[in-house]
């Protein structure tokens, strides 16, 4: 079974469609680029399975159950801004995720919980390279370093599914290089499964390993928002695959 | 060309003009000209005051409009250090005493209100569809059209003036702190989400520290109403405070203690201001940053 399902999804506003008739099925730990022009319900269809925007029509699936319209653990997001919280400064940002399901009442632990919890969070800011900048505040911090510290606040509480939202579209091309391999090993590492939207084709490629191409397969020229868009291309990229099975190979030939 | 054969004058004229000129809108005062730039108004309006007044006095020694500064002084030294032979008590001190602890009360009271109705108005959907109508509506009564209603409900006492100055904040502060909640962007309150936050947590830890420099913010701006309230409220009813002095003296015409009691609201107001400026950097460095 897939952990995603999505079948004949639609989503109208007044006066436009947005997305129309969307299908996918997303296996665990596959890594999905989703590529499109702007405005053609990429994001749309990211919030949707988020749970931050209903379909009006059809069925989202996870892991076999239907998806409640609400952001929960399991789907952990990364946006392109704004993902931190500004008066937390780096380490209580990564806390907070650990500290909303121990504490209830307050959100926030004490004590020797704490220590353990800040032991935890200081191991994940030093895998996202972080930890020397625990004290500061994300606006101290550069676009490529708040970007990590959004990776590494979403990571802490261990979702299945990691979204990204344009995360690396504000960030410069060197750091950018370095962004897209912390997210290639952390996909690996902590086995999850990735959507991420993204306006570089060439990041699509050369990131995932499949890629979704939002478009629209109809237009009217007279009612330009008529119809919606849907995946018009899914396409299997990058040599994850290829390199699975060359691994493989090298193993089997080892034990022979 | 023609525009070809223009601009070898136009640079020519240019390179002759620029070099010298730097426009207004670029032009800076240095550290001492600001200080300088800032003291003249002040330094000019006293100066012409005691001109006036010496024009004044030249005419009329008795003229009470505008007396001498030494006069002043004289008043001052009287009012603010030395017990008044009716109460024993030095005026001004229990006028400010008076007055402040009705203001504070009145704009702390009216601050909380603004933080327990703003937040959930904000922040929670059902909560604003009951409340935030109502709220707009009932700011847009003029609270001194209601001050009659508040001596008549809750007596000429303090209870009366504290209210007036909290009915009279408290729904801007309501507005401004449910208006702020929604500006928070709606990632934050996604990402919250995604973080197993629940309702409660998030405006605890997410809404309420993000709010609250925003609420110092406000209290600033209805600071001037807040003391626009007192002083009426203390010019109607009262038997002591800062407004309640001013219109007592008014009946004799005493410039000398208004005056003085005006700067000296003023710079209590000031002082206030630049108190909450100073405590909004100091517990939250990570706002305006």
């Amino acid at each position: 079974m897939a952990l995603v399902d999505v079948r004949n999804v639609w989503k109208r506003y007044p006066g436009k469609t947005v997305l129309e008739n969307v299908h996918l099925k997303v296996e665990e730990h596959e890594f999905v680029t989703i590529v499109g022009a702007s405005g053609c319900g990429k994001t749309t269809f990211l919030r949707m399975i988020l749970g931050e925007v209903e379909p009006c029509q059809g069925v989202i699936e996870l892991d076999g159950t239907r998806l409640v319209p609400e952001p929960r653990a399991d789907r952990g997001v990364v946006f392109q801004r704004y993902s931190v919280f500004p008066h937390l400064n780096v380490l209580q940002n990564v806390l907070v995720g650990l500290e909303f399901s121990a504490s209830p009442l307050l959100g926030r632990t004490f004590g020797r919980r704490r220590a353990r919890n800040v032991e935890c969070a200081e191991r994940m800011l030093d895998r996202v390279g972080l930890l020397s900048s625990a004290k500061n505040f994300p606006a101290e911090l550069s676009g490529g370093m708040q970007q990590r510290l959004a990776l590494a606040q979403t990571l802490i509480t261990e979702p299945g599914i990691l979204l990204l939202d344009e995360p690396f579209g504000a960030l410069d091309p060197g750091i950018r290089a370095d962004m897209h391999d912390l997210v290639r090993e952390l996909h690996r590492e902590l086995g999850l499964t990735v959507f991420m939207i993204t306006h570089d084709i060439a990041e699509g490629f050369s990131l995932g390993s499949r890629l979704l191409v939002f478009d629209k397969p109809r237009i009217d020229p007279h009612e330009p928002d008529l119809y919606g868009a849907t995946i018009t291309f899914d396409l299997p990229v990058g040599q994850r695959p290829n390199m699975d099975s060359v691994v493989n190979g090298i193993n089997a030939g080892q034990e022979a | 060309m023609e525009i070809a054969e223009q601009s070898p004058t136009r640079r020519e004229a240019r390179r002759r003009e620029a070099r010298t000129r730097v426009r207004l809108l670029n032009r800076r005062p240095g550290n001492v000209g600001s200080l300088l730039s800032a003291a003249m108004p002040f330094a000019l309006a006293v100066v012409v005051y005691v001109a006036a007044s010496g024009v004044r006095l030249a005419e009329n020694p008795d003229d009470k409009l505008l007396p001498s500064l030494s006069t002043i002084g004289e008043t001052v030294e009287r009012v603010a250090f030395e017990p008044d032979r009716r109460t024993g008590e030095i005026i001004l001190w229990s006028d400010t005493a008076a007055s402040l602890q009705r203001l504070l009360i009145g704009i702390a009271v009216a601050a909380a209100v603004g933080l327990a109705v703003g937040v959930p108005n904000g922040l929670l959907p059902w909560f604003g569809a009951f409340w935030s109508p109502w709220v707009r509506a009932v700011s847009m009564i003029p609270p001194l059209a209601i001050l009659p209603i508040l001596f008549i409900a809750f007596g000429i006492g303090e209870l009366a003036k504290v209210m007036l100055i909290v009915l009279g904040t408290a729904p801007f502060l309501m507005r401004d702190v449910e208006q702020r909640v929604r500006e928070l962007p709606r990632e934050q309150f996604v990402k919250a989400q995604t973080l197993d936050g629940t309702t409660w947590q998030i405006a605890l830890r997410v809404v309420l520290p993000q709010v609250l420099p925003r609420l110092v913010d406000g209290v600033r701006l209805s600071l001037g109403s807040a003391w626009l309230f007192l002083i009426a409220a203390e010019a109607i009813a009262s038997t002591d405070g800062l407004g309640y002095r001013i219109f007592l003296v008014r009946r004799y015409l005493a410039m000398d203690v208004i005056l003085p009691y005006v700067v000296w609201i003023t710079m209590l107001a000031f002082l206030l201001d630049f108190g909450l400026r100073k405590l909004n950097r100091r517990c939250f460095p990570w706002y305006g940053a």
